[in-house]
């Protein structure tokens, strides 16, 4: 556990200095938020205020790309040389691992905060309590945890940092195809049977009905079960691939 | 000088390493593996080694690219399985006692276990923390170790800009955080300059008298000669010779006699003249080289021996044993 901590603080400060992670956790978030409200919601007419409709898509989207740095940096430790002295040091797999994970949690708790900041400067108005508030951030941070464990695997997975990079795309994939950004109704008839019922949109409907005060019901249930069934299958697929790679 | 006498020969530490104490009765094997053997796939890379280390010595494992050095250590230090064999490391098992194993040893492997965007210091008190020291300790154990290895300079620095010498520096500096007593280095010298080389045996020197045991691995007869008591020479998976560098030498000969023959039948005279003593020959250049001493009258009497009418052998040469040599006499005495 301490070591896992350790190895957190570590990942935070590698990601601190590194310029793509630090372009992809505070630069990207912004840069989407008003892509997405300004060249995008003009053409976007579903009723309501696009911003309002659009920032949780966001928030999504920023948490995905977030997590999928996950898939490179344990790539890049498994393919140097420092994965042996942490292990002739006696640290765990799952401790390495869960340090990434942490860390990841901890930097998209940043971002995350800063997209709602942005948001709010453009024109997002949440009607939510603070409990509720507080359960769309929970669910969004379960959300990050999940795909984190995910990208974990992932990035154990494959051989090269290069390739670990496109845990991005997959993951992205499943944000646009989701009612992140326009609703499932708009889509052609044969992606809605997709665009329904994957994680990305009963997470997304989760978040949206939370800041913005639905009153009909949320999936929150599908979407709790979808987060915690893809973190324990990414945990136990990472913990059994970590342990095939250093055999 | 009653003084200098008292000290030198009735010093308590002399009288007590003379006498059969418990330290002198049982110096204890640090390694200890038999019949070690693991493949990949189809390749057998490990076909049955066995190693004795005392504690507190130095032992080179000495053998070409692709002989199996790096998994022998590894193996060693836990971090691959063998497929069969059981070795015990500091008295305990690595197979069953990882964490035990782990807690007694450092490995320093070919690439740097660092991180490049962390500075010096950083790294060393990252590993110190994971090997289980407060936040102090590590602060202090770093900023002796940087002191120890002469890094103290760059040590607020980031590792990317280290020059390759400095990197494996600190690379053993940051191995040592736990203070192993069992120290694994795989070919700690490969990749370095000159310069950067003796700075590097003069550390591992160091280390050597602080009285810890050192597991090297190399590709270079000279460095094992220099650094280790007891020297096995290991050639696809097997251990092929072992034995105190002096011990080696006298099997392969320190040096090699190069001789340019002045004709091709002098050359051929030559080949039947040394026969089963080669250890190089050059149908094309004309040359062949065998085993020597080095020393001048040996040369003067193989020269005189070889061409009593000073007619066949146009020039020679006389340079180190290169690992090739090692090999070429070591395999050709196991045919």
């Amino acid at each position: 556990m301490s070591d896992a901590l350790i190895m957190a603080g570590r990942s935070l400060r590698l990601s601190a200095r590194s310029p793509e992670a630090l372009l992809t956790a505070l630069m990207l978030p912004v840069m989407l938020m008003v892509v997405f409200v300004y060249l995008f919601g003009g053409a976007v007419d579903i009723g309501t205020k696009y911003v309002n409709y659009v920032a949780p898509g966001v928030l999504l989207l920023c948490a995905v790309t977030g997590a999928a740095t996950t898939a490179v940096t344990v790539c890049q430790d498994m393919a140097g040389g420092i994965i042996d002295r942490f292990r002739s040091l006696d640290v765990s797999g799952p401790a390495v691992l869960a340090g990434h994970v942490t860390a990841s949690l901890l930097r998209n708790f940043v971002s995350t905060l800063l997209v709602i900041a942005v948001a709010l400067g453009i024109g997002f108005r949440p009607h939510s309590s603070v409990g509720a508030f507080a359960a769309a951030l929970g669910v969004l941070l379960l959300f990050v945890a999940a795909a984190s464990w995910f990208a974990a695997a992932f990035g154990l997975l494959v051989r090269a940092p290069e390739a670990a990079n496109s845990a991005m795309f997959f993951l992205m994939f499943f944000c646009y195809a989701s009612s992140a950004f326009v609703p499932v109704r708009t889509m052609p008839t044969w992606l809605r049977g997709f665009a329904a019922h994957q994680p990305a949109t009963p997470v997304t409907e989760t978040i949206r009905g939370l800041l913005l005060g639905h009153s009909h019901p949320l999936p929150l249930g599908a979407a709790l079960a979808w987060c915690l069934g893809i973190g324990l299958v990414s945990m136990g697929s990472a913990a059994v691939l970590f342990r095939r790679r250093t055999a | 000088m009653t003084e200098r006498d008292g000290f030198t020969r009735t010093g308590p530490g002399h009288l007590n390493l003379g006498q059969a104490g418990p330290r002198a009765a049982s110096p204890g094997l640090a390694v200890e593996a038999s019949g070690l053997a693991k493949s990949y796939r189809d390749v057998r890379v490990l076909a049955g080694v066995d190693l004795r280390v005392p504690a507190g010595t130095v032992f080179a494992l000495l053998g070409p690219n692709g002989a199996g050095k790096t998994t022998t250590v590894r193996i060693l230090a836990t971090l691959v399985r063998a497929d069969d064999g059981v070795a015990r490391v500091a008295g305990f098992d690595v197979r069953r006692d990882r964490s035990q194993v782990r807690r007694t040893i450092s490995l320093t492997g070919q690439f740097a276990a660092l991180d490049e965007m962390q500075t010096g210091t950083e790294n060393l008190r990252m590993m110190g923390r994971l090997s289980g020291l407060s936040r102090t300790a590590a602060r202090q154990r770093a900023s002796e170790l940087l002191g120890q290895f002469e890094l103290t300079k760059a040590a607020g620095r980031r590792v990317a800009t280290y020059s390759g010498g400095l990197r494996r520096r600190l690379d053993i500096a940051a191995s040592l955080v736990g203070g192993p007593s069992v120290i694994f280095l795989d070919e700690p010298s490969t990749g370095l300059d000159p310069q950067s080389r003796l700075a590097m045996w003069r550390v591992i020197e160091g280390l050597a008298a602080s009285g810890v045991t050192i597991f090297l691995t190399t590709q270079y007869l000279e460095e094992a000669d220099r650094l280790a008591g007891r020297i096995a020479v290991l050639d696809a998976g097997q251990i092929i010779a072992e034995g105190t560098a002096a011990e080696l030498k006298r099997k392969v000969a320190a040096q090699r006699l190069d001789l340019t023959a002045a004709s091709r039948a002098a050359f051929e005279r030559l080949v039947r003249h040394f026969r089963g003593a080669l250890v190089h020959q050059d149908d094309v250049s004309l040359t062949l080289g065998v085993p020597t001493e080095g020393d001048a009258a040996e040369v003067r009497a193989l020269l005189d021996q070889a061409d009593p009418d000073r007619s066949l052998i146009a020039g020679f040469t006389v340079h180190s044993a290169s690992l090739d040599d090692v090999f070429l006499t070591l395999t050709d005495s196991a045919n």
